[in-house]
């Protein structure tokens, strides 16, 4: 099955999850420019303190963004979901003041806080990236990318990828429905590995067919290898106000951080 | 198999940024007008195969197929796979940020290997025997991307070693799935279509 990453309510989308909040209203290079600011600073701290306030920034932007909070908690859950095992082993490697003790193995409170701390940074960066890059329209995102001067290659097959997922995730539906009428139940056998292999195998080469028909379109309207992107972007006044909030608030995250060997 | 942000420690994050950048050159660097439709096509597609989920026993698990994104895309597997990683990351809140170099050279370096491995052996012998080879792609790259990230682990810190080792025996079912499928798939685009082993990249060496 398709996992839940992508659900039906978010089909009008093209399968991504947009939204109109007041962040859709700034500049979307400086979006992604605060996003990754943000990532670079919160990446660098360690003192919980600041990490908390961190995800206390990142979970403000929530409002601001417009996306659901039910549906990107639960993003952020499946992320988590995802470390637990990793992080749940710290407390037990890492050396240090004993809290307890299982089948002589010392879990040390140094490891439990190293735990906490991955799970506080990782928490955060996600869920302000989500809130300030993953709200916007992915072809916005290709835009911007391209007027922050990605390279131009890497932009294009980025456009790609993006108009074509949910086409490609359509076909596959269509493909696992004509399955599933001839009877096909997967389970665990060679029977279902290589009907699975085969499926996998036909979209990629329908892929390949459907590509040759859009190049062959893309060249037939004279393209030259230069997408005409039409955006433009500005920044104004609230983006310049937005900027100095955020970054402040950053820099403040990172005062905390420092407030010992500051004072 | 992907790492967080906030995990890693800074040398083993920028150590792998700047290999990841060194293989997104490559890969960019062949990828021309007439590369870019197909190239992108393909991306969607394995991202889309991705999120398949395969039983196995009472579980299911989600698919990787970076030995068949290899075997496929060649050097494009490393911009390809890492478009996929962005988007997961921005849009799905799976993987993160500061990351995404080490998660592209974790999951697009195998598949290149794979390619450069293999390859040959895929695109030349018979389609029964392609499909072998393609099999052992698959476990060989699934092997040394789950290697890729416990190694990343362990060069942050000792006490990640358990944790490492966790992730490596978890994925050996996963290897045996990735190796038949891999298999499977390559066996039908070599009967349907053989040129798509050429569409995207030259013929492996």
């Amino acid at each position: 099955m398709v996992q839940r990453l992508i659900s039906a309510d978010e089909a009008t989308a093209g399968g991504f999850p947009f939204a109109y909040g007041y962040l859709s209203r700034l500049d979307p290079r400086l979006r992604i420019v605060l996003a990754a600011s943000f990532a670079v600073a919160v990446v660098a701290l360690s003192d919980l303190v600041a990490l908390s306030g961190a995800v206390l920034l990142a979970a403000c932007l929530l409002p601001l963004s417009g996306l659901p909070a039910k549906r990107t908690f639960k993003r952020m859950a499946g992320m988590d979901g995802f470390i637990i095992f990793t992080l749940i082993l710290l407390p037990f490697s890492v050396s240090g003041t004993p809290i307890f003790t299982v089948f002589g193995i010392h879990a040390s409170w140094e490891g439990l806080w190293q735990a906490v701390e991955i799970a506080l940074t990782a928490n955060a960066v996600i869920l302000a990236l989500m809130c300030l890059v993953g709200s916007m329209q992915p072809v916005t995102m290709g835009h911007a990318l391209h007027a922050l001067k990605a390279p131009p290659q890497l932009v294009q097959l980025l456009m790609f990828t993006i108009r074509y997922i949910e086409t490609l995730r359509s076909e596959y539906l269509r493909l696992r429905g004509a399955m599933k009428m001839r009877g096909f139940k997967p389970g665990t056998n060679w029977h279902t590995y290589r009907s699975f292999g085969y499926l996998v195998g036909m979209m990629l080469v329908r892929a390949l067919e459907r590509s040759e028909r859009v190049l062959g379109a893309m060249k037939c309207r004279g393209f030259t290898g230069r997408f005409v992107l039409l955006e433009d972007f500005r920044m104004r006044a609230q983006d310049w106000a937005f900027a100095a909030l955020f970054l402040g608030a950053t820099v403040l995250l990172i005062l905390i951080e420092l407030r010992h060997v500051l004072a | 198999m992907h790492i967080v942000d906030g995990a890693l420690s800074n040398p083993v994050v920028i150590a792998g940024t700047v290999l990841a950048v060194g293989g997104m050159a490559m890969g960019l660097k062949k990828l021309t007008l007439e590369r870019i439709p197909a190239t992108g096509i393909l991306a969607a597609s394995f991202f889309v195969a991705s999120l398949i989920h395969v039983p196995i026993g009472p579980s299911s698990v989600h698919l990787i197929l970076n030995g068949l994104a290899g075997l496929i895309l060649g050097w494009a597997a490393f911009p390809a796979l890492f478009v996929g990683l962005l988007l997961q990351a921005v849009f799905f809140g799976f993987g993160g940020f500061t990351v995404l170099g080490v998660n592209t050279l974790n999951i697009a370096g195998p598949a290149v290997l794979a390619w450069l491995i293999f390859g040959p052996m895929v695109e030349r012998s018979s389609p029964r025997n392609g499909a072998i080879w393609a099999g052992i792609g698959g476990a060989f790259a699934t092997a040394t991307t789950t290697l890729g990230v416990a190694f990343s682990l362990m060069l942050t810190g000792d006490e990640f070693i358990p944790a490492a080792k966790l992730v490596f025996f978890a994925h050996i079912p996963i290897m045996v799935i990735e190796a038949l499928l891999t298999g499977a798939a390559v066996y039908l685009v070599r009967k349907v279509r053989p040129d798509l082993f050429t569409a995207v990249k030259e013929p492996a060496e």
